[in-house]
């Protein structure tokens, strides 16, 4: 299929629905409500629905109940917007249900602005919602990428009964680039044996449910969880290096920022400064490994991201701080310019001589 | 040869319930089960659990079940009735659930008239947690959260929720119905039954609430329960039909 | 090559338009390409920007463009706020209907266009932005006049043969514009 010119939550969209997904609930929030007016527009003429729920806690339980009935399910939000599907998630996770979980990120906290942001990081990856859990979190930093990793947030969610969590922001969002579509088969979507759709007194009930109201019951099944958690460290851990080979100093960036990184590294790099960069794409499950290995011949990290360094966290823990790590990183919705990070690349390669 | 003549419905799970002694929520449930068989939609039928004392009726029934999070099962019922909409989806939620944390998703499932049916137990008390004030609980009633009876001027007032969602456009049905007696049980039946019927033929939301006793959190003997509800609920909360748009379209 | 572009000026002069056709062309010239607009509360009556990118031979990093090499302006409150962050060896093209500033910069190529009366006189209300489109192709080099003009107007339905005449018209003032 040739290359079409899409904004990112429009792609998204356009992505999920060629996923499989027929079912859209979610709740206005600047700047990913485009995608709710794409589904809005596309789902009734091919059989799909996409409703307007009366708030962002409304939303994620109709996600919880299409997909506890078998469905491909979708819900989008921007961050206050996610702290209020906060509940909902954690429910899923309990009940084992597959959904593509959305972040189109702004500025926080409170109502914050409603720029480009990476600062639900945390939230993300540590605690979206309460008990022992992680989502798979995937983070494109284009909108090619965009559109792949929504197909395959739907792939990983079946196949190992998770929510995904995608990690966007408002430049992703909003902004066009060429992306071409991959079709998946009508037929390609897996069956769900354990779906409430009735029973047509064929079968034993099915029930989904996340409360075990006895510890040892409730233990073992939070186990069985996290057996399947290490089977998608094993096998879904993403992370893309750029010119690590030779470097001295490695930038560890996702999402959008990334890219602000490259050109700062093709900036560097004419100044005779040896820099690459670690992109973890999956955020959860998180490229430790990667790093670690990165961090034999590199001398020093610099972690940037649209926050106030929430990631430095897990690159010190990857690297078991056997290098120094420094952060860079602009918040409340403004962007850094390469010219800003190579002057920090600057400053380091300066120490590191 | 000795003749049943008395049996448990199909759609009722052959488990004991945690119910308290004189509990109604046993009847309710049984009710909904012989509604389920006399209807035959045991086999595409979903049902919604809240949480509350109710939290367990997924083990309870015989359809496929859903525990949904705190006030939310209206919610999650319109996910699956959107997914499977020729399932039957029926919540059975309790009085916080319903009218306290989940009133959005009960007034606006019922506003867009999600074709779903939702049974609503009201017995004027938090049960599960040990006899909390309900926003149903009645002016002047004590609970371990109004240990000196609900004042208005402090607590604020008791929701009529019938008579609240009968103003809506999209209710096609609400009733309020009674387990205290014989005669009050098999009209709670019936309207249980209409409510199911009603989704079945697609007339659009139905709610059926059923005033209840909790003779636990009451302090009161299961058979006090009854006269309680029947001298000081039925009056503040009457017994009828507040809405019955099938029967304004006949 | 890479070459950065800011189209800036208020909602509803087409300032998002131009900046997708830009982009569109590039793209299907097997460029790289990126557009972001501004966005939000102020999109609404005030302001409005877009920062195009296209690339024939390296990937795009920051969407942003802060530094353009090109800057379409189209009133006062844009000129005054990006004139001065257009790149050395930059060309800037504003609209002189609406801006009667000059700027002073000596190490860049300024254009004026009256492109708002220009598009009044000729019955192209709201045609501004596709006279200064011309412009640019005549005067950036980026692209082929003919190649352009066809592959803006072909998102045009054909049923809509007027808009797609007043389009073709409107590039032609613009292109063969001289100061």
């Amino acid at each position: 299929m040739a290359k079409v010119l899409m904004k990112g939550n429009e792609a998204i969209a356009e992505a999920a629905i060629r996923s499989g997904c027929r079912h859209y609930f979610g709740y206005p929030i600047t700047p990913q409500t485009e995608i709710a007016e794409y589904m809005a527009k596309r789902m009734p003429k091919i059989g799909g629905v996409c409703l307007q729920a009366e708030s962002e806690i409304a939303a994620i339980n109709m996600v919880l109940g299409a997909s506890s009935a078998g469905v491909r399910v979708m819900t989008s939000s921007s961050s206050p917007g996610i702290s209020l599907k906060s509940e909902g998630i954690s429910y899923m996770v309990g009940s084992d249900l597959p959904a593509l979980i959305l972040n189109v990120q702004r500025g926080g906290p409170g109502l914050g602005g409603i720029q480009p942001a990476q600062s639900d990081y945390y939230q993300a990856t540590k605690a979206n919602g309460h008990g022992d859990l992680h989502l798979i979190v995937l983070a494109p930093n284009s909108i090619q990428e965009a559109a792949d990793y929504t197909s395959l947030a739907f792939e990983l969610g079946d196949k190992y009964r998770v929510p995904v969590m995608m990690l966007a922001d408002g430049a992703l969002g909003q902004m066009m680039e060429p992306v071409e579509f991959k079709e998946v088969a009508e037929t390609a979507l897996p069956e769900k044996p354990w779906a409430t759709t009735g029973t047509e007194c064929k079968r034993k009930k099915n029930i989904i449910n996340s409360l075990f109201i006895k510890p040892d019951e409730l233990e073992v099944s939070v186990n069985e969880r996290f057996d399947r958690y290490a089977e998608i460290e094993k096998n879904e851990t993403r992370v893309e290096e750029y010119m690590t080979d030779d470097a001295d100093i490695v930038i560890v960036s996702y999402g959008i920022t990334s890219r602000i990184c490259k050109t700062a590294i093709t900036l560097a790099r004419k100044e005779g400064l040896k820099v690459g960069m670690v992109r973890p794409i999956t955020l959860w499950p998180y490229p430790s490994e990667a790093l670690a290995k990165v961090a034999k011949t590199a001398k020093e990290f610099l972690v940037v991201e649209l926050n106030k360094g929430q990631m430095t966290g897990d690159v010190k823990l990857a690297i078991e701080c056997s290098r120094p790590v420094s952060f860079y990183g602009r918040t409340g919705g403004m962007m850094p310019t390469p010219e800003e990070i190579l002057e920090e690349l600057r400053k380091i390669g300066g120490r590191i001589e | 040869m000795s003749k049943v003549v008395f049996d448990k419905p199909k759609a009722l799970s052959d488990v004991p319930f945690h119910y308290c002694p004189g509990c109604t929520h046993g009847i309710v449930h049984r009710l909904v089960a012989e509604v389920i068989d006399e209807l035959g939609i045991e086999g595409n039928t979903v049902g919604i659990a809240p949480v509350g004392c109710s939290v367990f009726a997924y083990n309870y029934f015989e359809c496929d079940m859903i525990e949904a999070p705190h006030g939310r099962a209206p919610a999650v019922a319109t996910g699956v009735k959107r997914a499977r909409p020729d399932t039957v989806v029926f919540t059975y939620q309790g009085d916080g659930d319903l009218a306290a944390i989940g009133t959005a998703e009960t007034v606006h499932s019922a506003t867009r008239g999600e074709n779903i049916t939702i049974i609503f137990i009201n017995n004027a008390i938090y049960g599960m947690t040990g006899g909390q004030m309900a926003p149903t609980t009645l002016l002047g009633q004590v609970t371990t959260t109004s240990p000196y009876g609900r004042d208005a001027k402090i607590q604020g007032n008791p929701v009529h929720v019938c008579e609240m969602l009968s103003t809506l456009d999209g209710t096609a049905y609400a009733e309020r119905v009674a387990v205290d007696s014989p005669k009050n049980v098999i009209a709670a039946k019936k309207a249980i039954k209409k409510a199911f019927q009603n989704q079945i033929d697609k007339k659009g939301f139905s709610i059926v609430e059923v005033l209840s006793t909790c003779p636990t959190n009451w302090g009161l003997a299961p058979t006090e329960a009854l006269t309680w509800l029947r001298e000081n609920m039925m009056p503040f909360y009457p017994l009828g039909v507040y809405k019955d748009k099938t029967k304004e379209e006949n | 090559m890479t070459t950065k572009i800011l189209i800036a000026g208020f909602g509803g002069q087409g300032v998002l338009f131009a900046g997708k056709a830009i982009a569109k062309m590039g793209m299907d010239k097997d460029m790289q390409v990126s557009w972001l607009p501004s966005y939000g509360p102020e999109m609404r009556g005030g302001t409005a920007n877009c920062s195009v990118i296209i690339s024939d031979d390296e990937e795009i990093g920051s969407p942003i463009v802060n530094i353009p090499d090109i800057l379409f302006s189209f009133n006062i409150q844009s000129f005054e706020k990006f004139e001065s962050t257009v790149a050395p060896g930059g060309i800037l093209f504003a609209d002189s209907t609406l801006i009667s500033k000059k700027s002073d910069r000596t190490d860049i190529k300024a254009f004026y266009i009256p492109a708002t009366e220009l598009a009044s006189k000729n019955d192209l209300q709201g045609g501004a932005n596709v006279i200064m489109l011309g412009k640019f192709v005549a005067e950036s080099g980026l692209f082929d006049k003919d190649e352009f003009i066809d592959h803006m107007v072909s998102s045009i339905p054909a049923t809509k043969a007027k808009l797609i005449a007043n389009n073709r018209k409107a590039f032609d003032i613009g292109y063969n514009y001289k100061d």
